[in-house]
């Protein structure tokens, strides 16, 4: 078994309201930082596991958005990387 | 009749929970999260707070708790669960309700006495209510706007499933103002307010009792 760092990236779904992001662009726009749009707040993920291959790994990951770190319902993942740890 | 009301590590409301049960002659009792078994209970109540300190998503981890798997059990025997704010946040990350509670519209936790409507008495903890009454309790929640695609917020209306709405104000941007539903079977319903706290006079509000009353008779039991 083979050490890996899988780094996930969860986003609001576009469809729903993040107010989040709403109230950092607000205070992006307060500092004086001009043409500030839209602003989304997410989070990163990243996990450490044992797997055989980078494959599986990757396999693992997804299963882990799927089942935990993601809700299907308000959120997006996206893996991002499967790197050697 | 027989309450288990679950406690998860954060759990907050399960005192007052406990309480509005016994005040409405049930026999209640705690059951924790590491449980496997609900003690031969009747109605399952998955009280308010902030379990496993909401981390990832306010409900994700504690759906994952052992109890769990006996309280999907139990609905799927059609008897009845009640999931309260944080309770109903669990439901919806079960899979047990549809949708789900996200980040408070304005931001802000919201902690003060709204109006909701009964929208339907046709659930075992609304059938001592009718349909169009008004329901005075507190909200105390920061992740309470629900949300669900707009396919599963039609068929909602189309089955009667929306329970509660909010009335003179939308405390959280909840879409359709919805602040409480059922499953399809209609054993499960989870609401964001708290009726627990609007159980008895003292408390401002006895406008939750029957919540807790009229579990006995629906359940047959």
């Amino acid at each position: 078994m083979k050490r890996f760092r899988a780094r996930v990236r969860v986003m609001p779904r576009p469809s729903i309201l993040d107010p989040q992001g709403q109230a950092v662009s607000h205070a992006l726009g307060e500092l004086g930082f001009r043409g500030v749009g839209e602003v989304r707040v997410g989070r990163t993920v990243e996990v450490t596991l044992e797997a055989a291959t980078a494959e599986a790994a990757r396999d693992g990951a997804l299963s882990m958005c799927q089942r935990l770190l993601a809700n299907p319902v308000t959120e997006d993942y996206t893996l991002e990387a499967v790197e050697p740890a | 009749m027989k309450v288990a009301v679950i406690r998860f590590p954060g759990s907050n409301c399960d005192a007052d929970a406990l309480a509005a049960a016994r005040l409405a002659g049930a026999e209640a009792g705690y059951v924790w999260h590491r449980s496997a078994d609900l003690g031969a209970a009747d109605v399952v109540v998955l009280p308010g707070g902030f379990s496993y300190g909401d981390y990832l998503r306010p409900g994700a981890i504690a759906r994952f708790s052992p109890v769990m798997r006996a309280v999907a059990a139990h609905a799927a025997a059609g008897r009845p669960v009640l999931g309260i704010c944080n309770g109903f946040q669990v439901l919806c990350e079960a899979r047990l309700l549809p949708g789900a509670l996200a980040r408070n519209g304005g931001l802000s936790f919201v902690c003060r006495q709204v109006t909701i409507r009964v929208e339907t008495d046709a659930t075992p903890f609304t059938a001592r209510y009718r349909p169009g009454q008004l329901l005075r309790m507190p909200v105390a929640h920061g992740d309470g706007r629900y949300v669900a695609d707009a396919a599963t917020l039609d068929l909602l209306e189309r089955e009667e499933r929306v329970v509660f709405r909010y009335v003179g104000g939308n405390p959280n941007g909840a879409m359709r103002d919805i602040a409480g539903i059922t499953n399809e079977g209609r054993n499960v319903v989870g609401l964001m307010p708290h009726p627990e706290r609007a159980a008895e006079a003292v408390l401002g509000s006895s406008d939750g009792a029957a919540m807790f009353a009229l579990a006995a008779a629906a359940a047959g039991v």
